[in-house]
């Protein structure tokens, strides 16, 4: 188990978003830029080159969180040596304010696939997992944030919540959280549960950061909602109001606008974070 | 009921095949449509990341069939790592193997121009030796021995693929003509770009990568290709970058 006190998570609780190169130029000009970045682990995984370069100028303005999408921390087979090898040498070199990945599985049988596929929440996948982040912590040198992820639907075999199995796996592995209150307000429509009771059951204090992002509509073979985590749109309002909760209950966290598909202009996504300032500037102090 | 991941991954890449026992809704009714959002999800995020890997083959065929195609590829070849930027090696060969498309001969080769173009771009940073570090005496030049940058790449195809790649990605260029062309990728800086190399140049080059120095390969070369023009081939790698070092051995005296 890692000892969390050792390195905190270094970003500040302010606004970032999710680094696009199409926005380069205009975060570097911008005269009130964001106040940091993520970007995805595996989009810089190559030798060289302009995302390199671009990640390099970028790291020496604002501080980069590093977030993870190809770990398959969930995988019922080993985790990958190489590409644990290929996130400690980024983030060795680095050295980004923070390092996320999530709660989900996407290779088997060395099939990447490219997805965020989900986990039944039993006794085995907890000790399966927490082995896999006390590896992931012990080759990366560094705490790990844990993302919930967004549900479509349920295993029959989970006997544990969502909320009580991350606290679990943060008091096994001194990992902290990454809450992303737009995955808890998709599951919590999909899976008919209050997004509020996830909130107060959910261990605000091993939060390290939030993420903000949109989803699509949909409905399932009953007509039921069925919504999708796209991040392709605005933050809905039901979910800045969810983000209010948590702040309420949390105080000011660092934010996160995720704008992954049909990205927009520059200026569409600035104002998402402004949003999101305005959101912490609501905390009381 | 346990879900295992195999059967989960089983599944997900075979819509045929039912979807899992033990995966349902809130009120325990099976998953249904909503194990397809998962199934989507891997199609449509695979599909676009070959849409992107290959604009050239996408633009030849158009890009329904283009998706139709994906999906057979991607449930053949799934990605063997989560880095994506590099899927679709398999790709060329898949394409070769397709029987509809086989009076599309070239259509392997311009997918290996846009696989090595990607392969470029991502390729380590290197510095250019001076532009006059061949400036020297031409019995100096045979006697030097090259490196090359690691963003350049070489190809030699039967077909005219840097032609067809040109007038499928810029305005303007001439339409391809019927000729046997090999390739030589540069990367000044960051932008990869593709040159026909002169007759012989892929072979030169290759021997150079042995560590032959200039005159030997080039000797050996022009046994098998009488026509081949060094001067034109130095001057296009020098003019992308691509040579990183010149060492000449110097004679005894």
């Amino acid at each position: 188990m890692l000892d969390n006190t050792t390195r905190p998570n270094k970003l500040p609780a302010a606004p970032g978003v999710g680094y696009k190169p199409q926005h380069f130029a205009q975060i570097l000009d911008h005269s009130q830029p964001v106040a940091w970045l993520e970007i995805h682990a595996e989009n810089y995984m190559g030798d060289g080159g302009r995302p390199l370069a671009q990640l390099r100028h970028l790291s020496e303005k604002f501080p980069i969180s590093v977030h993870g999408v190809g770990l398959s921390i969930g995988s019922e087979d080993p985790l990958d040596p190489d590409h644990l090898a290929r996130l400690k040498h980024l983030v060795g070199w680095l050295n980004p304010a923070s390092f996320s990945e999530h709660l989900a599985w996407s290779t088997h049988d060395s099939h990447f696939l490219n997805d965020l596929l989900p986990l039944p929440y039993t006794d085995a996948t907890l000790a399966r997992v927490c082995e896999h982040i006390d590896q992931v912590q012990d080759v990366v040198g560094r705490q790990m944030l844990l993302e919930n992820p967004s549900s479509y639907l349920a295993f029959e075999e989970s006997t544990w919540s969502e909320p009580d199995f991350l606290r679990e796996i943060a008091r096994g592995t001194g990992c902290g959280l990454l809450l992303d209150v737009n995955n808890v307000f998709v599951s919590a429509t999909n899976l008919d549960f209050s997004p509020q009771g996830y909130i107060d059951a959910y261990p605000l204090d091993a939060v390290g950061e939030i993420h903000l992002g949109g989803h699509d509509e949909d409905e399932d073979d009953h007509g039921h909602p069925l919504l999708i985590d796209s991040h392709g749109r605005e933050v809905v309002d039901p979910v800045w109001a969810l983000l209010d909760y948590v702040l309420e209950r949390s105080g000011p966290r660092p934010l996160l606008v995720e704008w992954d598909t049909d990205v927009p202009d520059w200026p569409i996504l600035r104002a998402e974070a402004d949003r999101a300032q305005a959101a912490l500037d609501r905390v009381p102090a | 009921m346990s879900v295992s991941q195999k059967s989960f991954h089983t599944a997900l890449l075979d819509p045929a095949v039912a979807t899992p026992a033990g995966l349902q809704d809130a009120d325990a009714q099976p998953a249904g449509r909503r194990f397809s959002v998962y199934r989507n999800n891997v199609a449509v995020s695979l599909t676009e990341a070959m849409h992107q890997a290959f604009p050239v083959i996408t633009k030849l065929l158009g890009p329904k069939n283009m998706d139709g195609l994906s999906g057979l590829f991607l449930r053949k070849h799934p990605p063997s790592s989560p880095l994506i930027m590099f899927y679709g090696d398999a790709f060329p060969d898949f394409l070769a193997g397709m029987e509809q498309l086989s009076h599309l001969g070239y259509l392997p080769d311009v997918a290996r121009l846009e696989l090595a173009l990607r392969r470029a771009y991502h390729a380590a940073d290197s510095q250019a030796a001076p532009a006059d570090a061949l400036a020297v005496p031409p019995e100096d030049i045979m006697r030097a021995q090259l490196r090359f940058a690691p963003s350049m790449q070489v190809q030699q195809s039967d077909w005219p693929v840097v032609s067809i790649w040109r007038f499928n990605s810029e305005d303007n260029a001439p339409k391809p003509e019927a000729e046997a062309q090999d390739v030589l990728i540069t990367r000044p800086e960051f932008d990869p770009a593709p040159h026909v190399l002169p007759k012989g140049g892929a072979h030169w080059i290759a021997g150079l990568q042995t560590g032959q120095t200039i005159g030997s390969a080039f000797e050996e070369t022009a046994t098998h290709f009488p026509e081949f023009d060094l001067g034109a081939t130095l001057a296009l790698l020098l003019q992308g970058g691509a040579i990183t070092s010149v060492t000449i051995e110097r004679l005894a005296t």
